[in-house]
């Protein structure tokens, strides 16, 4: 199984894996940011694979000067009974990533968490809104540099009276 | 001889009508259930027939704010929360009580988080916390019973 998924990508997107972690089982494939639609299409739509199910889409801060975040991308294959993750490095610089709405439906809401926990934006995304945190809300709460506790003022609240 | 003798038989109690408004008031409180999260199940508890909180009035649970004059907030109340249970809180008709209950609502609990309100009281005028995570329904009944003693010693005249 991991021969065959490792050919298969290998084949076709030769230069544009950074990495393969194989830990603990279970397959990791690091993927150049422009290429992320492409392996992810060719994922879903080929016969022997059909990775049709996408599980989860989140973020990861790593807090390092270079590529500072991270996507991790978790799809499963009704057809191989198989689990891969793709990860994508995102620079702080450039924060924008293609959506994958496009190809799952289901990556709409996943995008938006990720949107509105770490500030990555999704291209060509429908609906690029605030999932969980209210609209005019200016930080993005998981980031490391976030207070767990929060910025005062930064969430109004009713007034007492 | 006199009033006696004219009301003999009658069936007659002379009170004031302050007291007797009060003695109404203290034991017909209808709360209004804000339960948020795993305290929603000891306030539940609280209004069934193992803790009865019939026996003291309370019983007549209103989902509707214009109907209840008492609101328990039970649970964990987030930022995006705080304008509903405000909303909530307007809505109800003037005299009004709030019970926040358990550490949630009360201090923001184990949620020492950017998202949970450190305690409800900083939108809504809060007369009696109850401590407990969550609190059983004795607390809360003790809170109710807190909640009545005030009432008791209130003018009547304040709210008219």
């Amino acid at each position: 199984m991991k021969e065959l998924l490792i050919n298969k990508l290998k084949e076709k997107f030769q230069d544009f894996i950074e990495e393969i972690i194989d830990y603990s089982n279970e397959l990791t494939f690091v993927i150049s940011k422009n290429k992320i639609l492409d392996v992810c299409y060719f994922l879903k739509n080929n016969e022997d694979l059909k990775f049709d199910y996408l599980v989860d889409i989140c973020g990861v801060d790593r807090f390092k000067k270079e590529n500072r975040f991270e996507v991790v991308y978790n799809i499963w294959s009704e057809k191989l009974k198989y689990r891969i993750r793709l990860r994508v490095k995102v620079d702080e610089k450039d924060l924008q990533l293609d959506s994958v709405t496009s190809i799952w439906k289901s990556a709409d809401w996943y995008e938006r968490e990720t949107y509105d926990m770490f500030g990555i934006v999704f291209l060509n995304h429908p609906d690029l809104r605030r999932i969980y945190m209210p609209e005019e809300f200016e930080y993005f709460p998981l980031r490391k540099d976030f207070p767990l506790i929060g910025i005062p003022d930064s969430l109004p609240l009713p007034r007492r009276n | 001889m006199g009033l006696e003798s004219y009301l003999n038989g009658e069936g007659f109690f002379t009170t004031r009508v302050n007291d007797l408004l009060k003695w109404s008031r203290t034991n017909s409180l209808w709360p209004m259930p804000m339960a948020t999260s795993c305290c929603g199940i000891e306030l539940m508890s609280f209004a069934g027939p193992r803790f009865d909180v019939a026996r003291f009035g309370s019983e007549v649970f209103r989902m509707s704010p214009r109907q209840s004059d008492l609101m328990i907030v039970a649970g964990t109340i987030t930022y995006k929360m705080a304008k509903v249970v405000r909303k909530i809180y307007d809505q109800m008709p003037e005299p009004k009580w709030v019970i926040a209950m358990g550490a949630c609502a009360s201090s923001g609990g184990m949620f020492r988080s950017y998202s949970v309100v450190q305690g409800i009281d900083q939108f809504v005028p809060v007369d009696v916390f109850v401590s407990g995570c969550p609190p059983r329904p004795d607390s809360v009944i003790k809170a109710l019973l807190d909640i009545q003693a005030k009432l008791k010693k209130e003018p009547i005249s304040k709210y008219y």
